[in-house]
């Protein structure tokens, strides 16, 4: 099953190096990650989307947990949240049309004799499914975010 | 606090003083020159030059294990840092607090393969609890005090500070302050368990008929022996320690069911695999404990209290878990388990059926009377004859293969501490650097490290050091001439095809060898010559004594688990297993 999981860390060098590194030491794979610093400049926010059964995302939690540069997990999968991608995509110019960019929901982020830009933003399935379609035009390049989330209820990730 | 000016390499050396540390072990290069010219000019903590890095580690680690108190380790960058990466990955897999700090190359040259460069917080990283990369030089002393707290408490485990030359340079200095606190947002392991789960696993304990106390390291990391022992006691619940636990409980007390696990003795692994209730503390579930884990104690119900909370239901699910300091949650447990009414009398039938799993197949503990047919010298025998004349009460280190796990089988550990070898990541040539470790912590006392002839090899160099500093260890050489253990194992799952497990008369003269580094030689051959030569080894106080036994190399270690079953499929000697 799909798990996403959100920590706060020290934003510190060799933080990351360290998460990553649990992935492949323990044997779990990461599907998504992306990593930004918060509005406390000290923590970055992490984001990451892994497969695995219940224990699987236990042990992937308290290890992560047990990192000393890691202040605080959670596995947003315990309660509601909303899970957003962002993926940007290149046509040449003449391989798409515009009602076919409104059809998908798409929107112009840049745009040139040759090239147009679009950007779309949705859930990861959606944009799986969006990604069929749109490979019927030829894009030039497609490139995705990876999932970032954020629980839908009152409790929040702070430290 | 003292308010002078200092260079980064003094303010490491005083950071190290105000942590408490008087002895570091340590091999110099160029890296981690300013800090060895620091050392130079003071005398609070005293260096011992060792003659290989990873000697440094496990003599640190030996010091850790043997008071309870972080070993540190310096070392140079690159061969220096890499040297030390076994003694690192032995002290995180048996979670000893070990404090290694390695030179690295300067800040401007990190990064361009520069001459003795290694990423030492990389190639390090997966086998620490934690490491520093130092940036700044006024920066060091907060590390040092982070790096020994983070070591010494919750799970414990080996830290690395990495300390680029420019940033220990005498001639940047700057103000020393060292901070009398540490508080890290990102690290607060758990003390006290919750007195819920406390409640539930003593509704447990007080249902049990047929309990079992299964208690590893991390007891003996938390000084818990003695809640352990009086829980033990107050329940009559009989008891069985890890490799790693030994000691924990008194290994000559009647309730003692020995050590369990692959080489575990008949009565523990019976025990675990027909209790129904264990009360795990301080051992994590190893697979060289549980066998097949889907058949392991499939009839009990399990309490795990460990301080880290990743080690409950990672291998097994349990019913209590119990996150905390064994000492705080034995404690807690005590309190509770003293309000109610304890029936031992329902023990009985359990505790005679253990009786008789002992009397059926339990080790023999008067090997010495034994005279073999074959005339050669049993290894069970020098364990014994050793613990004969060391009255029990030697610190024993041991390396890794058949000699180690006799030491665990034959000679009974009454003390926490008094058993030091590496358990978890199985390194050869760990047990005479961690003997200088324990003799340098306790120079009265008789440190005898059990070894093979494979293993000392590993590390023999450091009958140097020994010298040097004058240490009287007792090597004791189970001398099987061969690689004992892969043979076993060979023997057993490979129809005898010693591949690489013998030496074709290769063996160096240990005696010879030794007395070539000033230390004492003595070689047996014979057993009536063994009690002899074993009392001349132990009482010669002031001299290293590699004392040479050549043993039955056709011994195996028994019992022994089969592999991909439950605990209760035991090999009990060559032609006698239990299915
Ligand atoms: C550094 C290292 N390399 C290899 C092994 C695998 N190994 C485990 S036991 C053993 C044999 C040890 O031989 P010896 O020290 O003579 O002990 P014996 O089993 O003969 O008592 C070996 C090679 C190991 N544990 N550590
Ligand atoms: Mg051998």
């Amino acid at each position: 099953m799909k798990r996403v999981i959100a920590l706060l860390m020290e934003n510190q060098p060799g933080a990351l190096s360290r998460v990553v590194g649990l992935f492949s030491q323990r044997g779990y794979n990461i599907e998504t990650l992306i990593v930004a610093p918060t509005s406390d400049p000290t923590l970055s926010r992490l984001t990451m989307t892994t497969n695995g059964d219940e224990k699987v995302v236990q042990q992937i939690t308290k290890q992560l947990d047990k990192l000393i540069d890691v202040v605080t997990v959670s596995d947003l999968g315990e309660s509601d949240f909303v899970e957003r991608e962002l993926m940007l995509v290149k046509f040449d110019k003449n391989s798409i049309a515009s009602y076919e960019i409104e059809k998908f929901e798409g929107k112009v982020v840049f745009e040139d004799n040759e090239i147009i830009n679009l950007q779309f933003v949705g859930e990861p399935d959606k944009l799986d499914k969006l990604v069929e379609s749109l490979n019927t035009k030829e894009p030039l390049e497609i490139v995705r975010s990876g999932s970032s989330g954020i629980s839908s209820n009152s409790k929040t990730l702070t430290i | 606090m003292s308010k002078t000016k200092t260079s980064g390499g003094d303010a490491l050396i005083q950071s190290l003083h105000k942590e408490g540390v008087e002895l570091v072990f340590g091999y110099p290069g160029g890296a981690a020159l300013h800090i060895y010219d620091a050392l130079f000019n003071q005398s609070e903590v005293e260096h011992i030059l060792v003659r290989h890095e990873q000697g440094a580690v496990h003599a640190a680690d030996g010091y850790a294990r043997s008071t309870g108190k972080p070993g540190v380790a310096l070392v140079t960058s690159g061969p220096g840092a890499t040297n030390a990466i076994t003694g690192l990955a032995t002290a995180f897999m048996d979670s000893t607090p070990v404090v290694v700090i390695s030179g690295q190359v300067k800040s401007e040259l990190i990064g361009t393969d520069s001459f003795q460069e290694t990423d030492m917080i990389g190639v390090s990283r997966p086998i620490v609890k934690h490491s520093f990369l130092v940036q700044k030089a006024e920066d060091i002393p907060e590390i040092v005090k982070k790096a020994f707290h983070i070591a010494t408490t919750g799970r414990p485990g080996p830290v690395v500070i990495d300390v680029p030359k420019d940033l220990t340079d005498p001639n940047h200095t700057f103000e020393f302050n060292y901070p009398n606190e540490i508080n890290m947002r990102s690290y607060k392991p758990a003390k006290v368990g919750d007195p819920k789960q406390i409640k539930e696993a003593v509704d447990l304990i007080l249902e049990a008929k047929k309990p079992v106390i299964y208690s590893g390291g991390g007891v003996i990391q938390d000084n818990a022996s003695a809640e352990l022992t009086e829980l033990a006691k107050l329940l009559q619940f009989p008891i069985t320690n890890t490799l790693m636990g030994l000691g924990a409980f008194p290994g000559t007390d009647p309730q003692f069911l020995g050590m369990l696990g692959m080489h575990g003795t008949y009565e523990a692994n019976m025990a675990m695999h027909n209790t129904d209730l264990i009360i795990a503390v301080g051992a994590r579930f190893d697979d060289r404990i549980t066998n097949d884990p889907k058949q392991f104690a499939l009839g009990a119900k399990k309490i795990h209290i460990d301080v880290d909370p990743a080690s409950l239901s990672k291998i097994i699910n349990v019913d209590v878990p119990v996150v905390g300091s064994a000492k705080e949650c034995l404690s807690a447990l005590i309190v509770e388990l003293n309000k109610q009414k304890i029936d031992t009398n329902k023990l009985e039938p359990w505790l005679k059926q253990i009786k008789e799993w002992r009397n059926e197949h339990g080790l023999n503990h008067s090997m010495l009377d034994v005279v073999p047919d074959n005339g050669k010298i049993l290894p069970q025998q020098v364990i014994q004859s050793l613990y004969k004349e060391t009255e029990g009460k030697a610190f024993i280190t041991s390396d890794v293969g058949q000699h180690q796990m006799f030491a665990a089988q034959y000679y009974f550990f009454d003390k926490p501490r008094q058993w030091i070898n590496s358990g978890g990541l199985g390194t050869m040539g760990f047990g005479l650097p961690s003997a200088m470790g324990v003799q340098f912590a306790f120079p009265k006392d008789t440190v005898a490290c059990v070894t093979g002839e494979g293993s000392i090899q590993m590390c023999i160099q450091e009958l140097s050091t020994c010298f040097q500093y004058g240490l009287p260890i007792k090597i004791i050489n189970l001398n099987n001439a061969a690689l004992g253990m892969v043979k076993q194992w060979q023997d057993m799952q490979y129809g005898g095809r010693h591949s690489a497990s013998t030496y074709e008369n290769s063996l160096p003269d240990f005696c010879a060898l030794s007395e070539s580094y000033g230390h004492v030689g003595i070689k047996v051959t014979k057993l009536d010559e063994l009690e002899s030569a074993m009392k001349e080894c132990i009482s010669l106080k002031d001299k290293l004594v590699f004392l040479d036994v050549d043993v039955d190399p056709d011994e195996h270690v028994y019992p022994m688990l089969e592999a991909g079953n439950a605990m209760d499929f035991m090999h009990l000697s060559k032609d006698k297993k239990t299915w």
